[in-house]
């Protein structure tokens, strides 16, 4: 079956043990889980899980009613279909050899991100942008050498309420 | 007025309705024991070890419709319930379960008796809860009760540290249970109410699959009328047994692997299937893929993940069972009852062609028991009106093939779990919920061993229940795949090795009979059935029966090993 893309926004009872359901509903199904990001919301009895998950059409059904079933989680919106932002954060640590550095200065005032610590060897730069941002941005750093890569999961809001 | 932490425990359960509890007492649990004492009213029986006591609370649950309540200790309490608590969540049996647990305060220090019990059951209960705080305890208990008996019904563990249990504090009856993340929807939809009578109507092979829902939701009355009114053959999962009357001409009997060949073939060559409280296990629908490959499936289920979990449904209704076909029925009445039945008679001519053709046989000899000529003459002597526990394996496909149910909640199982060692215990659930019913065990050599200490529990607690066990000295189940698919090679199946089972019973204080003939079955039975006082019945069956048909794993399910 076809594999596509799907971002959940999930809305749970802050509560101990909920990442640890959500967690164990996935590993016990033989879900899968791309990234997930958590933190609460403007409601501080309420936390905010955005999910993404690459599966078929009828696993991403199972998991929507999955979700629904554990007694704290709220609400699951499926973005996937719907209008909304997306954001990633990252900090790339990159080789900054002396004949390259003009290159990434380049690369990174065009997808609009930020040098946020130069050392004697290398550049760490923030980004933050979607993921297919995400992924170009990778894509074209490579060839500097990357060292190494920390990243947030996708976060996203829907842009019109209750669609 | 203050209370402790334990009375608060007590007078929730008892504002629950439950007036009896199964447990065994730990370190941890004391003052709950302690308070208990003081309490007459609520019951407490003693089981010999805490498997015992979630499988007998599961038992109870079934017997008598309600939520079952295990009470246990910490640690090694807590970790001998969870193959129970498993086997309540496959099967939906509403149930709660309180653990002790160490003082909060040695919480995470790998304390004496200390398991993270909420963590280990967290995939195998419906909701789980660490109460942290004495004055959430109150809440809690009405929580699990109320989660564990609403939606599709499941076990609920909670997780009692000894300081909130000896915690004094100021009680309040809390408030009605309001949950924003928890609402079951009992109410289904009704354009799929009407989709589905139009299905059935320009349906000319139409059969009803009643699963264990149809019996959690009390909705046999409305499924029998439905079919009785449009002619519709029905057949069951083990869980569905007694949904529908066994002894009715419409009754296919089980489907799946060790269904009737009437009833898997019916389904194979159905056009509409009406499938109400069922989940489309494995051991039902075989090889999916070619699953009732010519039918249209009406699913009704409380629980939307059941619904296109294995099997497209082209009509899924999510709601209540009962209140379901109540609304199906409702619109069937409005409709010429000629337009229900259309070319009804070739359909119900062939079903009944393969019942004449391919029953549930056996030949009953004159030298050795047959272990289904067993389970027929203990329908006859109890006349089907006994509730029935089963353990796991042969055992309870016979049970279930020549046991004949009439009524739900006579046939207590581990449908989905399979828990060998299940039906002693379950056995004494039941007696304690239904004291006046005969409650019967009906065991392998292998299974009965797992949880024989329980025979001390019925005794001492006056719970009178009958064993008969279906001796063939195999784990008969296991050896009869290895003759079917491993060469005959027997490897571990064998237990010839076993303690002498009317010695057994009488060293326990029970009363035991053993019975290698069969023209003394019947007796053996009736001697046995009219003993007072817990008994075993043994008997010495055929050695290397095999339960049929047999879908091999797999298969298809029309695809049978016949005799």
């Amino acid at each position: 079956m076809k594999t596509n893309r799907y971002l959940l926004s999930i809305l749970v009872d802050d509560e101990p043990g909920v990442l640890s359901r959500i967690a164990g509903l996935f590993s016990g199904r033989g879900f899968n889980i791309d990234s997930l990001s958590v933190a609460t919301t403007a409601d501080p009895n309420v936390s905010r899980i955005t999910m993404v998950t690459n599966c078929d059409a009828q696993i991403i059904e199972q998991i929507k009613k999955h979700l629904h079933k554990l007694i704290n989680v709220i609400t699951v919106n499926d973005l996937t279909e719907k209008k909304y932002v997306e954001r990633q954060l990252a900090l790339i640590k990159v080789h900054a050899k002396p004949e390259k550095r003009a290159e990434i200065l380049r690369i990174v005032d065009i997808f609009r991100c930020k040098i946020v610590h130069i050392g004697h060897s290398h550049y760490i730069i923030e980004m933050s942008g979607n993921n297919e941002k995400h992924e170009a941005f990778i894509s074209l750093l490579q060839p500097m050498g990357i060292v190494e890569i920390a990243s947030t999961g996708s976060i996203a809001l829907a842009r019109e309420n209750g669609k | 007025m203050k209370l402790t932490g334990a009375q608060i425990l007590i007078k929730m359960i008892k504002s629950q309705g439950v007036d009896t509890i199964f447990g065994y007492p730990g370190g941890a649990t004391i003052d709950i024991h302690d308070e208990l004492a003081r309490h007459p009213d609520l019951r407490h029986i003693l089981v010999r070890h805490e498997q015992g006591a979630v499988h007998a609370a599961d038992g109870y649950s079934r017997a008598h419709d309600c939520v079952g309540v295990a009470l246990v200790t910490s640690g090694p309490g807590a970790t001998n319930t969870v193959t129970g608590i498993a086997s309540a969540h496959t099967d939906s049996i509403p149930m709660v379960v309180f653990t002790g647990q160490v003082p909060t305060a040695l919480i995470g220090n790998d304390a004496f008796q200390e398991v993270d019990i909420v963590g280990i059951t967290r995939p195998c209960t419906k909701h789980n809860y660490l109460v942290k705080d004495p004055n959430k305890l109150a809440a809690t208990i009405q929580e699990a009760f109320h989660i564990a008996r609403s939606g599709r019904p499941g076990p609920v563990l909670v997780d009692l540290p000894k300081d909130i249990l000896q915690a004094q504090i100021e009680f309040e009856m809390p408030k009605e249970t309001a949950l924003r993340s928890y609402k079951p929807n009992y109410t289904p939809n009704k354009k799929q109410l009407a989709k589905a009578v139009t299905m059935l109507k320009e349906a000319k092979r139409p059969v009803i699959f009643a699963g264990g829902g149809v019996i959690l939701s009390r909705a046999s009355k409305e499924l029998t009328s439905i079919a009785k009114l449009a002619k519709i053959p029905v057949t069951g999962s083990l869980m569905g047994l007694g949904a529908f009357p066994g002894s009715h001409s419409l009754w296919l009997g089980m489907l799946g692997m060790h269904g009737t060949f009437r009833a898997n073939m019916s389904i194979g060559t159905s056009d509409l299937i009406i499938a109400a409280g069922v989940r489309f296990d494995d051991r039902v629908t075989g090889n999916v893929k070619k699953f009732a490959p010519n039918a249209k499936i009406i699913q009704i289920d409380i629980d939307p993940t059941s619904i296109h979990k294995n099997i497209p449904v082209q009509c899924p209704i999510v709601g209540d069972c009962k209140t379901a076909l109540a609304g199906i029925l409702d619109l069937m009445e409005k409709e010429d009852p000629k337009d229900l039945t259309i070319d009804r008679g070739p359909w119900l001519d062939q079903i009944a062609q393969w019942k004449h053709t391919t029953p549930l046989k056996y030949e009953q000899g004159p030298e050795v028991i047959k272990p289904q000529f067993v389970v027929e003459k203990l329908y006859e002597a109890t006349e089907g009106k006994a509730i029935i526990t089963t353990e796991v394996g042969q055992n309870q496909m016979w049970a279930a093939q020549f046991y004949h149910f009439d009524k739900p909640n006579h046939f207590i199982t581990s449908g989905g779990l399979g828990v060998m060692g299940f039906g002693l215990p379950a056995a004494i659930g039941a007696k304690a919920a239904c004291p006046d019913k005969m409650v019967v065990d009906i065991a392998g050599d292998g299974s009965i061993q797992m949880n024989i200490q329980e025979l001390m529990t019925a005794i001492e607690s006056k719970l009178d229940v009958k064993i008969v066990i279906l001796n063939n000295r195999f784990l008969g189940m296991v050896r009869q795949w290895q003759e079917f698919f491993y060469d005959k090679a027997y490897a571990s199946t064998n237990m010839e090795n076993a303690p002498d089972f009317v010695l057994l019973a009488q060293a326990y204080g029970a009363k035991g009979f053993r019975c290698d003939d069969p023209a003394k079955v019947e007796q053996t039975l009736k001697l046995g059935l009219e003993t007072p006082g817990t008994v075993i019945m043994e008997f010495l069956v055929e050695r290397e029966e095999s339960v049929y048909p047999m879908v091999p794993a797999g298969g298809a399910i029309t695809e049978m090993l016949l005799v």
